[in-house]
């Protein structure tokens, strides 16, 4: 009882918000190696990539001409429309059929089922039937993320454990009370889980729609570069993307930890 | 000897049975037990005796398959908040703080936000919380984690606390700690307990009455009256009176 006090309540910071400077510095380090092995290999033209330098000067091109501002712009859009609309639908969807056995037996069978077709198998019929503006790519992107994301709320809804809801019950709480009070928080982190792949999922698909019909965006801009040989703005494009999804993933990461510093961690 | 007037809880011939795929198998038959106001029962069995059952059919969790059961003398028909329920896992709502624990039920009876902090502040205090009121469940040990969890569900004042095996996951240091500890809060703030445990010590250091149970099917094996007086001390549990009660409940337990 006594002994345990220096375990809680001390106002300290909650396990995995302290910087870790030697793995940052081994990042750094490894970083730094990479590019450097780059540059050796492309430095005789033997590999037949650009060099980082060729790289870079190109990076600074098109952010000088503003090129790359537009192709971010547009692609973030298209990304966050599509992803935002796919999570806000599928958030609701989840809580439904995780809540209601009839509704997750009706609903059930065709999210198992558009799960098996890739996103970007839905393309062709996409373009078809919604032309090939913005609305073709954001529908793909939005399914993308919706079923990524439906499936984990709703996993997080039916494993909230059944003695906590008792709990609830037996304090007098009826089942909105339940509902919002301890279904929404318990599977909170299951949610955000299932927010942070839909996301990764949304990016993937994004690149690829623009591949195929657009334009502006990062991906056109890829295809562009590469019907003219233009190999340091496919790098250009390609490290863009690369650095947007991962700061994305970071922003909902730090998210997900501020929601859920109640949960226990290993 | 607890007056017995109107029994606080009655069992009137209480029967559960589960439907399973292959067969039926009945967890609790034909169950009739009068529980007085102000009683501290234990009920001790093997796994299958139909103690959490019976326990879970008062709470209204479950309902019987036949029979009732009264409390007040009015059907148990679902939960309710003069029946305060604790859990052998805690059932702490994580994302909150003990003191938000311990107000949850307060909230839901629609209490004003001063209220609600003065009463979960009292009940905090008398489970020795009062430290760690803003702490979340994560950082208790587990037998915090369940004094928080009595305070809880002292909170909103039920007249019946039923108790399935609340100490069944700590240690044995603790485990004795807590009983003392239940007691006397249970002295300060009388109580109707119904108390599922499988430790015969346990069953006959708290209660007023051990009531024994048997399994398939789980049933009514045998009362045995306790009669040793409060407050239990260490030397009442040292004691031959009750190392011979405790005998007596053993064989009961073992000897089915």
């Amino acid at each position: 009882m006594s002994g345990s006090k220096t375990t809680g309540s001390s106002g300290g910071p909650p396990e995995g918000s302290g910087v870790d400077y030697s793995g940052l510095a081994l990042n750094l380090c490894g970083l730094v190696a990479g590019i450097a092995i780059w540059w050796v290999l492309t430095a005789g033209g033997a590999v037949g990539l650009p060099p980082p330098p060729q790289v870079a000067s190109r990076f600074a091109d098109l952010i000088a001409n503003g090129q790359l501002a537009t192709d971010i712009m547009s692609s973030l859009a298209r990304v966050l429309t599509g992803f935002l609309l796919g999570v806000i639908l599928a958030i609701p969807v989840g809580f439904v059929m995780g809540w209601y056995k009839v509704a997750r037996s009706l609903i059930e069978p065709y999210l198992q089922f558009f799960r098996m077709i890739p996103p970007l198998a839905i393309i062709p019929l996409a373009i078809v039937t919604m032309g090939i503006d913005e609305t073709p790519k954001i529908f793909v992107i939005f399914l993308a993320s919706f079923l990524a994301s439906v499936v984990a709320t709703y996993q997080g809804v039916i494993s909230v454990d059944k003695t906590m809801i008792n709990a609830a019950r037996v304090l007098g709480a009826g089942d909105l009370t339940i509902f919002l009070r301890v279904i929404i928080p318990a599977s909170t982190p299951f949610i955000l889980v299932g927010v942070r792949i839909g996301l990764g999922s949304a990016w993937a698909t994004l690149v690829a729609a623009e591949l195929i019909a657009a334009q502006t965006g990062l991906g056109f801009r890829m295809q562009q570069a590469q019907l003219y040989y233009d190999l340091p703005t496919i790098f250009v494009s390609l490290i863009t993307i690369g650095i947007l999804g991962l700061a994305m993933d970071r922003i909902l990461l730090v998210i997900e930890r501020r929601l859920t510093v109640w949960q226990e961690r290993v | 000897m607890p007056p017995k007037i109107v029994p606080k809880i009655v069992f009137d011939n209480v029967t559960r049975r589960f439907d399973l795929k292959d067969n039926a198998f009945i967890a609790l038959d034909r169950l009739s037990l009068d529980i007085a106001d102000g009683e501290f029962v234990t009920v001790v069995g093997p796994s299958g005796c139909g103690k959490s059952t019976a326990l879970n059919i008062a709470a209204g969790l479950l309902k019987p398959s036949e029979g009732t059961v009264l409390v007040d003398g009015k059907a148990v028909e679902g939960p309710g908040p003069e029946r305060g329920m604790i859990f052998q896992q805690y059932a702490l709502f994580p994302w909150l703080t003990v003191r938000q624990n311990v107000e949850f039920g307060l909230r839901i009876k629609g209490e004003g936000a001063a209220r609600r902090r003065q009463i979960a502040e009292r009940f905090i205090d008398l489970v020795g919380l009062g430290d760690f009121a803003d702490a979340l469940p994560k950082t208790l040990s587990g037998g915090m984690k369940q004094r928080c969890a009595i305070a809880r569900a002292y909170a909103v004042d039920p007249s019946i606390l039923l108790m399935d095996e609340p100490f069944g996951a700590l240690d044995a240091l603790t485990r004795v700690q807590l009983q003392d500890q239940l007691l006397d809060t249970w002295s300060r703030e009388r109580r109707t307990v119904m108390f599922i445990t499988h430790d015969v010590d346990e069953a006959v250091y708290l209660a007023n009455r051990v009531i024994v149970m048997a399994a398939r099917p789980g049933r009514l094996k045998e009362i045995i009256e306790v009669g040793l007086p409060y407050p239990r001390t260490e030397e009442i549990r040292l004691s031959a009176a009750f190392m011979s009660i405790r005998n007596r409940v053993w064989q009961a337990v073992y000897h089915q």
